[in-house]
């Protein structure tokens, strides 16, 4: 039989700085721009899901219309995916991406 | 059109509005409920894709929550049906859980019709709906026209009559 020489190097641990604190970084609930959705209605639905005041509702669904997407809430993965489902259920278009 | 009424929404709709609103409720749970054809484009817009970038995390996602998803849109598109009144003309009142499902049924409907008429930022209804009368005003674009721009005053008019959220 025969025997492999293994290289004696030991592990060396190397902490990776870069990539735990990408771990970390939260993840963001994105609403994508449609030409059916009324704005009354995308802003009742950001009042309504995320207890936004009526400005705030309004100034995201403004930025939604007028920049193609906005940011709506952000955090731990699951709860993105969460709330990307309801605005899924109320037929929005919402996608999941990292901040 | 919808006013309030107290603590409730309501409307009286002629006899050619409850045919219309049958028709939509039905059409949207006969597209949920006969396999849906995730190749159809408004398959793909009321379900989008929640990582567009990773299929993979996408169907995964998608197989523990479309049941669901889909399930809550046939309710809602049920309660429009269960409102209307049983035949002929009538009056609808609608409390605030059952204006809710109004508003997702109709804007589910509005999703899928609009997908179809290949609705875009820049269409002008008024202008398309004219141009469609032109060509041919007993086409079926026609009135699918009327009742895409029909259900999007009907929705604001429901958005409208709501309380105001706290």
């Amino acid at each position: 039989m025969g025997v492999m020489a293994l290289p004696q190097v030991a592990p060396v641990e190397t902490p990776d700085i870069e990539e735990a604190p990408a771990d970390d970084r939260p993840w963001v609930t994105v609403v994508w721009d449609d030409p059916v959705n009324l704005m009354s209605y995308v802003t009742w639905v950001f009042q309504k899901l995320f207890g936004y005041s009526r400005e705030r509702a309004e100034q995201l669904m403004l930025d939604v219309h007028h920049k193609g997407r906005a940011v709506v809430s952000s955090g731990a993965r699951e709860r993105m995916e969460m709330d990307a489902n309801q605005l899924h259920g109320y037929g929005l278009w919402a996608t999941v991406d990292r901040a | 059109m919808f006013r309030r009424n107290g603590s409730q929404c309501v409307a009286t709709f002629a006899i050619d509005e409850v045919r219309v609103l049958r028709k939509v409720a039905g059409e949207v749970v006969g597209l949920l409920t006969d396999g849906m054809d995730h190749t159809d484009p408004v398959v793909s817009r009321l379900f989008p894709d929640i990582y567009p970038d990773r299929p993979a995390d996408s169907a995964e996602f998608r197989l523990y929550t479309e049941g669901d998803l889909k399930t809550g849109k046939i309710d809602q598109a049920g309660a429009i049906l269960a409102a209307l009144p049983d035949e002929g003309a009538g009056e609808v009142r609608l409390d605030g859980e059952a204006a809710e499902a109004w508003l997702r049924a109709i804007n589910d409907a509005r999703l899928a019709m609009g997908t179809r008429l290949a609705i875009s930022a820049d269409t002008d209804l008024s202008e398309e709906l004219e141009h469609a009368v032109v060509h041919d005003p007993g086409s079926s674009r026609v009135f699918q026209l009327s009742v895409y721009a029909y259900l999007g005053y009907l929705q604001e008019s429901l958005l409208n009559a709501l309380p105001e959220i706290e």
